[in-house]
């Protein structure tokens, strides 16, 4: 009975405590929400006002009034394809090989383990790896062909794994069912696995692709030049991306270019946003497929 | 016997074995071209990694013998660019832990308390609404974070402090935590969701409240997952480029004061290459020492939190 | 005779999950100091019935309870009623042994502790455990972890945990359907025991095990919408020798389920 009481004079406590973290949990959650629409209104009120056709069909200019962004929509619009061209077939080819390739051995640990590693490496060094090997070594030069290969590189890790877990939800009967038909392990891949894997490799390949196409850092190493007044027409052709461009603008202290820094921001969210919804939409798709 | 009686023309058996042998010998070497080719995909990665090691050893060989290591990792004064020439790393080293520091104090109690509230609290509706909108935060161009933080964060907080520089370390290092608390939250969030229902219920089943259930029994069940995405958030962090390169400035320092000019290691990469600097000067060989101590950093970093992850994994 | 007095009691209790009623108006007396076995084919709502007498459905969303569960002559789904106080005075024991990835003597503790009787805490664990028929088999490895254990001995454990509490009222949800022959003997020794001090309620689907160690005997079947109900309820010789419906003789003859 004495523990009863205890219990009893507990209570009161407790239940004010859970009261206090619940609110402060949810708080917390919103955080996030919060931020985001700060961040948005923030960007929105800087650079709407700016945001024209001129704007968006201009070269860049030392007098922000004839500023524009047309150089870096074309370079960011270059190296997106060119990054998408290189890291899917490299990226979908090393998910399989090692979902449904590679024996269980040291190696495939090691390459596994190395992924995951590489996943993690910060981008500038992506940036320097892409300077000194495709700038210099390999004589790219400060180019279109180099930025894409660097963006290739530090993308495949986060391709790779997302291409993975796609797979690996592919369920395991499937598989056998066709190997006992007597199917060909390409087969199998080809008719089988790929084809239920392909709305989770693309959702995640879109994302990883979203993330390289708004990272600045290593486009930074590999091509630092803003003011370019001409829209590159090969690979080989020296660029610019929307991220340098809205760099640049913001390390300027004229009022002015902090707008267009602003309004160069709308347009690249707006890019990447329709990226996102696209990768969710397609997400939310197949989910109800697969629940049906 | 039922054999004799069958007609070698109506069972052409010689004919089909021929031709499915070469069926079988064509699909055979398809395979082994395919598994090459895929074989050479993975490679890929490791060349990578092999590419990042030898490239940033290579430059950083050069920069050492143009400057003692024991200037590099013990000095505490960086002026490459200017005359007397210091290479001590550490005020690249402070300026990162610094930032990278505020950065975690903000995003480990806001990204674990989401997390709890996530796995715990939230009914169904209002994960739908908050776990996207996670997502798009974390996808956000970190360029456009380092505007937040030098164009709002900034002037919000030199109300509070008016003798703050405008470059700082504490905007910069706020609006990382912000742009990392996804990564907490999300990874502890994964790690709460997989702890079994039934410990749950035993702990309901004791008479815990629902703070205590999560506090008590879920999160300790959870740790290694927790902790692991806690490092993961922090490497995260120290990596971090634009947000530091638009808001922190460009002033080493060693300094504990959030309030200072700072420069980040990434940050000074950014700064020389920025410049174009020419091949083969020191300065140039400087962004890549720099680059190697980033990477092992980061690279400590993330094998400490896989082998946490595998060391202290609950078997529940 | 205090032993007849109810410790439980449903009253037209319903349980519903959002549209789908998964109890349809089940009332019965659980008496103290006897074991109440829920028998019946899988699915009838046996465990759900038990999860109604802690109230551990609040737990599931959308899930509603209608009619009435009186415990100690109250109702304990009455406005302003505790859940909390509810769980810490009716103990429960699940399925599978669930112990915490704690160290054994966490695990005896924790109920103590959360609900802040930190009091003489080493002598009500080792009450507990004794209780439990524990004591002797861990007393030297009291802060190795529980996950150790064998899965009898888990069982056990989970049942200490909740004997430190010192509920009054036992619930234990086929408690030993994960166990091997010899590991579930000991605990139905055990619950034999306890039930000198305890009112216990066990659903199983072992009728051997129903016919061995309980007093009173429920049947449940589900009805024709899915709903589970009550059949048949009365003292366990009675019902497995001379059943009133019909359906519970088919029932334990093992003509169905």
């Amino acid at each position: 009975m004495k523990n009863s009481a205890v219990f009893q004079q507990n209570l009161k406590v407790r239940h004010i405590k859970e009261r206090v973290h619940r609110t402060l949990m949810s708080l917390a959650t919103l955080t996030g929400i919060i931020v985001l629409t700060l961040l948005l209104i923030d960007v929105l009120k800087d650079g709407a006002g700016w945001l024209d056709w001129q704007f968006i069909t201009s070269y860049p200019s030392r007098k922000p009034a004839e500023a524009g962004l047309l150089s870096a929509l074309f370079g960011t619009l270059w190296i997106m394809v060119l990054t998408a061209l290189f890291s899917l077939p490299i990226g979908i080819g090393t998910a399989i090989y090692l979902e449904e390739y590679a024996p269980d051995n040291r190696l495939q640990r090691l390459i596994q383990t190395n992924i995951n590693n590489l996943a993690g490496v910060p981008s500038i060094v992506y940036g320097l790896l892409g300077l000194s090997l495709f700038v210099q070594a390999l004589a790219m030069g400060r180019s279109i062909l180099a930025g894409a290969l660097t963006l290739t590189l530090m993308s495949l890790p986060v391709i790779i794994i997302a291409a993975q877990e796609a797979i690996r939800s592919v369920p395991e009967g499937h598989r056998l069912g066709a190997f006992a038909l007597g199917a060909t392990r390409w087969q199998v891949v080809r008719n089988i696995v790929l084809p239920q894997a392909l709305p989770g490799i693309l959702t995640g390949t879109i994302l990883a692709m979203s993330r390289a196409i708004g990272e600045a850092a290593p486009m930074i190493a590999i091509s630092a030049l803003v003011y370019l007044t001409f829209i590159p027409i090969s690979p080989l052709d020296r660029f610019t991306v929307l991220p340098i461009q809205i760099f640049n603008w913001v390390s300027r202290p004229q009022e002015d270019f902090q707008h267009l820094a602003a309004a160069g921001i709308i347009v690249l969210l707006i890019v990447l946003l329709s990226m996102n919804a696209i990768a969710i939409i397609l997400r939310n798709r197949y989910q109800k497929r697969t629940e049906e | 016997m039922l054999s004799g009686q069958l007609n070698p023309q109506e069972f052409p058996v010689g004919e089909s074995f021929s031709s499915l042998r070469r069926i079988r010998q064509w699909s055979r070497l398809r395979e082994a071209v395919i598994n090459r080719l895929l074989f050479a995909c993975a490679l890929v990665s490791i060349f990578t990694t092999i590419g990042i090691v030898v490239m940033l050893v290579a430059q950083t060989v050069g920069f050492f013998s143009k400057v003692s290591p024991l200037e590099f990792f013990t000095g505490t004064k960086w002026t490459p660019l200017f005359q007397p020439q210091h290479f001590g790393v550490l005020p690249l080293v402070g300026g990162t832990l610094l930032t990278a520091g505020i950065a975690i104090l903000i995003a480990l109690p806001i990204g674990l308390a989401s997390a709890v509230y996530l796995s715990e609290y939230a009914r169904d509706k209002v994960r739908r609404v908050v776990k996207p909108s996670l997502e798009i935060l974390a996808g956000i161009p970190t360029v456009v974070y380092g505007y937040f933080a030098l164009t709002f964060v900034t002037p919000v907080l030199r109300n509070v402090f008016p003798n703050m520089i405008v470059f700082n370390a504490l905007s910069a290092g706020l609006v990382m935590g912000v742009m990392i608390i996804p990564m907490v939250s999300s990874l502890s969030e994964d790690a709460m969701v997989a702890v079994p229902r039934s410990l749950r219920d035993a702990a309901y089943g004791l008479g815990a409240t629902r703070l205590e259930v999560a506090t008590r029994v879920v999160m300790p069940a959870a740790v290694s997952g927790i902790v692991a995405a806690c490092i993961l958030a922090l490497s995260r962090a120290v990596g971090e480029t634009m947000i530091v390169a638009i808001a922190a400035g460009s002033t080493p320092k060693l300094t504990l004061n959030p309030l200072e000019s700072i420069q980040t290691m990434t940050a000074y990469i950014v700064q020389i290459s920025l410049g174009e600097t020419p091949h083969g000067t020191v300065e140039y060989y400087t962004i890549f020492a720099v680059g190697l101590l980033l990477f092992i950093m980061t690279l400590l970093m993330n094998l400490f939190s896989q082998w946490f992850v595998r060391r202290y994994r609950e078997k529940y | 005779m205090e032993s007849n007095i109810a410790s439980l009691e449903a009253r037209r209790l319903e349980l519903w999950y959002g549209r789908f009623q998964a109890l349809r108006d089940i009332s019965m007396v659980i008496p103290r100091n006897r074991i109440t076995a829920i028998i019946g084919p899988s699915g009838c709502g046996k465990s759900s019935l038990l999860r109604c007498f802690n109230r551990m459905n609040d737990l599931i969303p959308g899930a509603i309870v209608k009619g009435e569960v009186l415990f100690n002559g109250r109702n304990i789904y009455a406005a302003g009623v505790d859940p909390t106080e509810v769980r810490y005075r009716i103990g429960m024991v699940f399925q599978k042994p669930n112990p915490f990835p704690k160290s054994i003597f966490e695990n005896v503790a924790f109920g103590l502790k959360v609900n802040g009787i930190t009091d003489n805490l080493e002598e009500a664990v080792e009450q507990a455990l004794h209780r439990a028929a524990l004591w002797d088999e861990v007393k030297d490895r009291l802060l190795k972890s529980a996950m150790e254990l064998s899965g009898g001995q888990q069982q056990r454990l989970c049942i200490a945990r909740a004997l430190a509490l010192k509920p009054e009222v036992i619930l234990m949800d086929e408690p030993c359907s994960a166990l091997d022959p010899v590991a579930t003997l000991k605990v139905e020794d055990l619950m034999r025991n306890l039930a000198e001090e305890y009112a216990i309620i066990i659903v199983t689907h072992n009728m051997q095990q129903a016919a061995r160690v309980s007093d009173m005997a429920a049947f449940m079947m589900m009805q024709e919408d899915r709903a589970g109900a009550l059949v048949e309820y009365g003292p366990t010789s009675q019902l497995f020798t001379n059943p009133k419906d019909k359906r519970t003789e088919d029932y334990i003859t093992g003509r169905f389920g």
